[in-house]
C-alpha cells in the first residue's frame, strides 16, 4: 500500500473538505460555548486576568437579583408575544398571497422588504417612528382625535412615549421584533402552503366544508410541520436576540425591556463583569438546546405521521 | 339522486376554449362515461359540474336547479380524484367521516354511516390506519367509500382506475358496475381509456377540443361512429380508414376477412390485401399490411394529431395501412408478402365524407 492509493486519496480529500466547517463551528461555536462555562463558574472580570473559583456563586447570585428575574419575565414575554403575533400574521398574509389579485408582486416584494432591510437601518427609522416628540404615529392619532387633547381615549399628553414608558416600551419593541421576522415566517408558511396539494383542498371543499372547516380540519394540520419549522426559527431568532433591544431602549425604562441576552451583554461587556454575564448568557442555553430539541422532535414525528 | 343537464356549456381559461358548447342530459341514475384523450376537456367539463371551474357562458343544471352559482360544497356532489386526494393526516375512518362532520351529522349516526360504507368497500379493517399505510387499491376504496358515505345527488370520478395496476383495474371496473346497480346514484366518469369506457358506461360522451363528438351507447359509438375521429378512438386496434376516390370508408379490423376462409354475402365489398406482417396475440391474430387508395385518409379539419406516415415497402406496392384482426386458428393460413383476396360484409362498411370526416351512410341495420 502507497501513498497513492486511491481510497486514501479519497479519505484526505474528505477530511479537507469537510474541515474548514468543523474548524468553523470548533471556533466560534464551541470556543466560546467552553470559555462561557469557565468563565461562569469563576470570578473573572475584564479589569484583570484573575479568575478565582466561586462554584455557582454566579448562577445563586443571579436568582436572588431582581433584575434578573424581571429580565427572564421580559424575555419570556418578548419571545412568546412575538411568536404568537409572528404564527398569526405570518398563516394570514401567506394564505392572502395565495389569492389571485392585481399587483401581487407589488405587495410580496413590500412584504418581503424588512427582511432585506439592514437590521440596524431599520431599527433607526423606528426609532423615528416611535420618537417621543416626531413620533409619525401619534401625528396620526392626534389628527384623528385619539391623543393629545383632554378627554381624548389615548390620554391628554400629546405623545405617546413608545420607548419611554414603562408599559409601552416592550410591546413596542415585541411589534418591531414581528415586523423584523414576519417575512422569513411568511415565505416559510407559504412554502408550506404551496406544498398542500390542491386535489385536497378541492376535495374538502366538495365534502361541503365551509373555509374555517378547511383552515382548521385540513390546512393548518397539513402545514403543521412547516409552522414548526417557523416557530423553531422565530424562537431561536428572539429568544437569543439583543439587536432591536440594543439599539430601540437599551434595556430601559428601568429594565422594563431587559432581556437577558441584553443583560448578559451589559453586565459582562460594558460592566466588565465577565463571570456574572456568562452565567446570565448560560440561561439561555438550557431554554434554546430544549425548546429545539422538543420542536425538532415533534417535526419530525409530524412528517413520519 | 338527480338528473343532471349541462346546456351550452363553455368554460374559457384566458383564449383557450376548454370547453366548447357542450349540451348533456345525463338521466336520474345513469351512468355516464365522458371519453377524450387529454387535453380534449372532458376533466374541465367535470370540474365545471362540480363547480371547481367557473364557466364562462351556459348552465349547469343538478336535479333541474341551475348550480351556475353554487360553490362546491352546495352542490351535494361526490368527487373521486385520481390522486384520490385523500386527507393525509386523517385516519381512514376520519376521511370517510369527513363530510358527514362537515354538515354537523350526530356522532351516532356518522358511526353508522361510516361503518356501512367500509363494510361496502370491504375495508373496515383499515379505520383506524392512515392513507399512507394503505396500498393503491385501499386507497381507492376509500375515496369511493368516502364519496359514497353522504349519498350525494351526483357522483363525479375522474380516472379513479389509472393509478391502478392492470390486474386490479379489471377486479376495480367489476366492482364499480355493481356498485353502480346497487346505490343507482347519477354518475359522470372520466376516462381517456376506451376500454374502460366501453365495460362502464350506459352511454359514452366522446370529447375532443371542448366539444361533444358523438354520444350513444358504447356499441353504438363502437358499431356506428359518427365521424373519422369517433372511428379513430374506439377500438384497439381502431376502425381501418381507407381514402377512395369520392369517399372514405371505413371497416373494422374483425369484419375484414380473408375470401379462401369465409363466405362472402352478396353486395360485400371486395379489397385486395397485401399483407406485411403478422402478430400472434394468442386469442387472435392481427394482419398488418397496404389496400390501395386515392391517398391518405383526411385529417378531420379540428384534429391536430398528424397521421401516422403510411408504410412503403421499397419497389412494393403502395396504400393505405390496413389491419386485420383473425381468430388464431387461422393462424399461418395467409401468407405473408403476398396479396390476398379480402372482403368486409354488406353493412359493416362506413362511410365518411372525405373533407368534414361526418358519416355520410346511415347506421344499416345488420
Amino acid at each position: 500500500m502507497s501513498a497513492h492509493n486511491p481510497q486514501r486519496r479519497d479519505v484526505y480529500l474528505a477530511v479537507g473538505m469537510i474541515a474548514p466547517a468543523v474548524l468553523f463551528i470548533v471556533l466560534l461555536v464551541g470556543v466560546p460555548f467552553g470559555l462561557a462555562i469557565y468563565y461562569s463558574l469563576h470570578d473573572v472580570t475584564t479589569g484583570g486576568t484573575a479568575a478565582r473559583w466561586v462554584g455557582l456563586g454566579n448562577f445563586g447570585e443571579l436568582l436572588s437579583d431582581r433584575n434578573f428575574i424581571t429580565a427572564l419575565k421580559n424575555t419570556l414575554v418578548f419571545t412568546f408575544g412575538t411568536l404568537i403575533t409572528v404564527l398569526i400574521l405570518a398563516t394570514i398574509q401567506a394564505e392572502l398571497l395565495m389569492r389571485k389579485f392585481r399587483g401581487k408582486w407589488v405587495v410580496r416584494f413590500l412584504l418581503l422588504l424588512p427582511w432585506t432591510a439592514p437590521v440596524a437601518l431599520g431599527l433607526i427609522g423606528w426609532l423615528w417612528m416611535y420618537d417621543s416628540v416626531f413620533s409619525p404615529i401619534d401625528w396620526l392619532l392626534r389628527q384623528v382625535g385619539l391623543l393629545g387633547h383632554p378627554g381624548a381615549l389615548l390620554g391628554p399628553l400629546p405623545n405617546l412615549y413608545w420607548l419611554g414608558s414603562k408599559q409601552l416600551a416592550l410591546p413596542s419593541v415585541v411589534i418591531v421584533n414581528v415586523w423584523r421576522l414576519l417575512p422569513l415566517a411568511t415565505v416559510i408558511v407559504l412554502a408550506g402552503l404551496n406544498s398542500i396539494p390542491g386535489d385536497v383542498i378541492e376535495q374538502a371543499r366538495i365534502d361541503r366544508a365551509g373555509y374555517l372547516r378547511r383552515l382548521f380540519d385540513i390546512t393548518l394540520p397539513m402545514l403543521s410541520p412547516i409552522l414548526l419549522v417557523a416557530i423553531l426559527f422565530t424562537f431561536v431568532f428572539t429568544f437569543a436576540d439583543m439587536i432591536s433591544i440594543f439599539i430601540l431602549t437599551r434595556g430601559g425604562p428601568a429594565n422594563s425591556t431587559q432581556v437577558l441576552a441584553s443583560m448578559a451583554f451589559f453586565t459582562g461587556i460594558l460592566g466588565g463583569n465577565l463571570g456574572k454575564g456568562a452565567a446570565v448568557a448560560l440561561f439561555l442555553f438550557p431554554a434554546l438546546a430544549g425548546v429545539s430539541a422538543i420542536l425538532l422532535g415533534l417535526i419530525r414525528r409530524s412528517e413520519v405521521a | 339522486m338527480a338528473t343532471l343537464a349541462v346546456k351550452s356549456l363553455h368554460t374559457h381559461f384566458g383564449g383557450v376554449r376548454a370547453v366548447d358548447g357542450v349540451d348533456l342530459d345525463v338521466k336520474d341514475g345513469e351512468f355516464l362515461v365522458l371519453l377524450g384523450a387529454s387535453g380534449s376537456g372532458k376533466t374541465t367539463l367535470m370540474r365545471t359540474i362540480a363547480g371547481l371551474e367557473k364557466l364562462t357562458s351556459g348552465d349547469v343544471l343538478i336535479g333541474g336547479q341551475v348550480v351556475n352559482d353554487l360553490p362546491p360544497n352546495a352542490r351535494n356532489i361526490a368527487m373521486v380524484f385520481q390522486s384520490y386526494a385523500l386527507y393525509p393526516h386523517k385516519t381512514v375512518g376520519k376521511n370517510i367521516s369527513f363530510p358527514l362532520e362537515a354538515v354537523g351529522m350526530q356522532r351516532a349516526a356518522i358511526q353508522q354511516k361510516v361503518e356501512w360504507a367500509a363494510n361496502l368497500f370491504g375495508i373496515g379493517h383499515l379505520l383506524q390506519r392512515k392513507p399512507r399505510a394503505l396500498s393503491g387499491g385501499e386507497r381507492q376504496r376509500v375515496a369511493l367509500a368516502r364519496a359514497l358515505v353522504r349519498e350525494p345527488n351526483l357522483f363525479l370520478l375522474d380516472e379513479p382506475l389509472s393509478n391502478l395496476d392492470a390486474k386490479l383495474r379489471h377486479l376495480a371496473r367489476h366492482e364499480l358496475k355493481k356498485l353502480h346497480q346497487r346505490v343507482g346514484i347519477t354518475t359522470v366518469y372520466v376516462t381517456h381509456d376506451q376500454v374502460e369506457a366501453m365495460g362502464l358506461g350506459e352511454r359514452v360522451a366522446v370529447m375532443n377540443h371542448g366539444k361533444i363528438e358523438q354520444i350513444g351507447t358504447p356499441s353504438d359509438i363502437y358499431r356506428e361512429p359518427g365521424n373519422t375521429f369517433v372511428a379513430r378512438f374506439m377500438g384497439s386496434p381502431a376502425m381501418n380508414l381507407i381514402r377512395m376516390e369520392n369517399e372514405v370508408i371505413g371497416f373494422h379490423p374483425e369484419n375484414f376477412l380473408p375470401a379462401t376462409e369465409f363466405e362472402a354475402n352478396a353486395g360485400a365489398r371486395r379489397l385486395p390485401f397485401y399483407v406485411t406482417g403478422v402478430e400472434d396475440l394468442g386469442a387472435d391474430i392481427l394482419l398488418y399490411g397496404l389496400v390501395p387508395s386515392a391517398e391518405e385518409v383526411p385529417q378531420q379539419a379540428n384534429e391536430q394529431a398528424a397521421p401516422p406516415a403510411p408504410v412503403t415497402l421499397q419497389d412494393g406496392p403502395r396504400g393505405a395501412n390496413v389491419i386485420a384482426k383473425l381468430p388464431a386458428r387461422l393462424a399461418g393460413r395467409v401468407a405473408v408478402g403476398v396479396q390476398h383476396d379480402f372482403f368486409v360484409q354488406p353493412g359493416l362498411v362506413k362511410e365518411f365524407d372525405p373533407v368534414s370526416g361526418q358519416r355520410t351512410n346511415a347506421a344499416t341495420p345488420a
